[in-house]
């Protein structure tokens, strides 16, 4: 049992069912199943986005470019589903996936081959795919009536009582599962983080694997422009804008060391789920939306303080350099 | 048997051959901001005309006096992400004093202790509570920012006494704005501290090194604390400037800045892991930040075009010494 507490993810659960107590004494409809359903749909973008940067911020690096390759995929598969509504849709996803991978590959061979700091390169292509989507879109805007139905109504159909949206997050959700805890790449990633140096003797190829790391990020922020412009129905150059730090700070949240190294699955998703009940919350129980960005500020700040309690180094490192000779 | 070994002979400082000098970071910002001048001016008649380019300055000024103060922080190794909520939060509590009927040096002295206050949360958070200051401040720059929203939602505070509007809008003499004055002061003050006091070598140790600074009897807590008290010092005097240009407060006021900043402090050769860096870097790069996007507004570029230019300079800008150095030493 004290084993069993000793998971942050226990405490984070927890928070968030004391949150979701605290909220229906002021509005009770907000436990019913259909409503907490609708609130998991909601955030299931968040989710999937935490979990891309999730794998990035367990290498230590970081992706601050996600939001614009959101941007600018979303608005690649828009346009081509206004010029050619006859694609289908699970072709554009793929589409999506493979726009969003050149972005991360980009990202990733920067990262990899001249050894710049990711937080450096992202900070560069984060502007650059946004000037890039508008470069591509001249300034204009995508519209619902452009849309074909099936684009819009796709991850709206209801799959066993479920929006097809849900369950692509579910499945994501899946899939990052078992990449981290059943494959030797997710071994890797969790290795590089807490000892980039240890990694390198222990044969992983540090730089690649950051690589493979920007490519599933990238992929990640394809596939969420493709269900973010679905489900917001416009795409234009101010999608998403600024949202890259949400994402971080849902990973945050979520107990995600950014000094590499520790962090889960169930983490990151919890930690996307807590912000996605905020702001989701305050409306029914009549408090300004504008309190929400004060509101996730202040619970960043104390999940921090929080974490950062359970993380204090143990080890000592002794060779610094080594990491840098991939 | 004359086996004396030789006295040995350290240097003060290392020599400084006229080849490192050419081949410095801050030569190559040099070329490029030329490059650019000398284009803009084939580019566009209007270019060279002195109004035009004092309105280049504006371009740059504020960010730049915050860019001074980043560039401390990021060679102590830490970094700070909510200067541009600190600004918003600063401009709202000015535009409330406003409301309550302040003056203008009141609402001077309301704009940076603001600033200093609100650094001074980010500092004793890292400092005290030794948190990665990434986060820390990834989290107060959503709080700032939020406090401005939950006190202004979307209204705008305007208003503000006409003597005030020299701050961000006056000129000192003839084409030479008191924006450019302050950041001129600045860049000395800067300077001064960072290359010519013991302070600023303390930084460059703690940024090498954080624990042997340590055993060397640095203070590193307090040294880091200091720079953050100081970037939100210069945060708040950036939004004094602002809300004056302006005349008018919105809760997203600035949005976006901390991104600016940081880019123009690395564009500057700042390293971002730390230890290395130069204000005249600094300086340099604010110029080529503002020459690219007065330039190409010039020429009717939008801005989201611009930033593509801004992105893609300062990946050029970094990688071109790595591939030169890969290049050279054939690997």
């Amino acid at each position: 049992m004290r084993a069993f507490l000793k998971y942050r993810e226990i405490w984070l659960l927890a928070a968030i069912v004391v949150l979701i107590g605290l909220i229906s004494t002021r509005f009770p409809a907000f436990a019913d199943p259909g409503n907490l359903r609708q609130v998991f749909n909601d955030t299931s973008i968040l989710m999937i986005l935490a979990l891309g940067q999730m794998v990035v911020i367990l290498t230590r690096s970081i992706d601050l470019s996600m939001a614009s390759n959101l941007c600018f995929t979303g608005m690649v598969v828009a346009m081509l589903n206004a010029a050619h509504p006859a694609i289908p849709i699970p072709l554009l996803i793929v589409i999506a996936l493979a726009v969003g991978l050149v972005l991360g590959a980009i990202n990733g061979l920067l990262v990899w081959r001249l050894n710049i700091p990711s937080i450096v390169v992202t900070l560069g292509t984060l502007t650059i795919y946004r000037g890039a989507t508008f470069v591509l879109s001249g300034g204009a805007w995508v519209n619902a009536d452009k849309m074909s139905p099936e684009f819009i109504g796709f991850q709206r159909a209801a799959f066993i009582g479920i929006p097809v949206l849900s369950w692509i997050a579910i499945l994501v959700i899946a899939l990052f599962f078992v990449l981290m805890t059943r494959t030797a790449l997710g071994r890797s990633i969790y290795a590089i983080g807490v000892n980039p140096t240890a990694s390198v003797y222990a044969g992983i190829d540090v730089g690649r694997t950051k690589f493979i790391v920007f490519c599933i990020s990238g992929m990640i922020g394809g596939l969420s422009g493709y269900l973010w412009i679905s489900r917001y129905v416009i795409a234009s150059v101010e999608v998403a804008n600024g949202y890259e730090l949400n994402i971080i700070a849902a990973c945050v949240i979520g107990g995600i060391s950014i000094a590499g190294g520790i962090g889960s699955v169930g983490g990151a998703v919890l930690g996307a789920l807590f912000l996605g009940i905020i702001s989701n919350a305050l409306p029914v129980i009549n408090i300004s939306p504008f309190w929400q960005m004060a509101i996730s500020g202040s619970a960043i700040i104390l999940a921090v303080v929080l974490n950062a309690r359970g993380e204090r180094q143990q080890g000592r490192i002794i060779l610094r350099k080594v990491e840098a000779g991939t | 048997m004359t086996d004396i070994p030789a006295p040995r002979h350290i240097p003060d400082r290392l020599d400084k051959p006229l080849r490192s000098a050419i081949f410095s970071w801050e030569a190559l910002l040099v070329v490029v901001a030329v490059a650019i001048f000398a284009i803009n001016s084939f580019a566009s008649p209007y270019f060279l005309d002195p109004y035009s380019l004092s309105d280049l300055t504006f371009n740059f000024t504020e960010k730049g006096l915050i860019a001074f103060a980043m560039a401390l922080l990021i060679i102590s190794g830490e970094i700070d992400l909510s200067v541009a909520a600190i600004i918003a939060l600063a401009s709202t509590m000015m535009g409330m004093a406003v409301q309550a009927g302040a003056g203008t040096p009141v609402l001077v002295a309301i704009g940076i202790v603001v600033g200093l206050g609100c650094g001074a949360f980010n500092g004793l958070l890292v400092t005290r509570l030794g948190l990665p200051s990434i986060v820390v401040t990834i989290g107060t720059m959503s709080l700032f920012r939020g406090i401005a929203f939950i006190i202004l939602g979307d209204q705008a505070y305007k208003g503000y006494p006409s003597n005030f509007a020299f701050f961000g809008q006056g000129y000192v003499w003839w084409v030479v704005s008191f924006e450019l004055v302050l950041f001129l002061i600045a860049a000395v003050v800067y300077w001064f501290l960072l290359h010519r006091t013991s302070f600023g070598r303390r930084v460059f140790a703690i940024g090498n090194n954080p624990v042997a600074a340590q055993f060397s009897g640095v203070r590193v807590g307090r040294t880091k604390f200091i720079l953050f008290c100081l970037t939100g010092l210069m945060s708040g005097i950036a939004s004094v400037l602002i809300t004056s240009r302006l005349g008018s407060t919105r809760p997203s006021i600035a949005q976006g800045y901390e991104l600016e900043v940081i880019t123009m402090v690395v564009l500057g050769g700042v390293s971002i892991l730390g230890g290395a860096g130069s204000i005249l870097g600094v300086v340099l790069a604010a110029f080529i930040m503002g020459l690219v996007t007065f330039g190409l507004g010039l020429l009717n570029v939008p801005g989201i075009v611009m930033s593509i230019f801004i992105g893609l300079l300062l990946i050029i800008v970094i990688a071109l010494p790595i591939v030169w150095r890969r290049l050279r030493g054939g690997r």
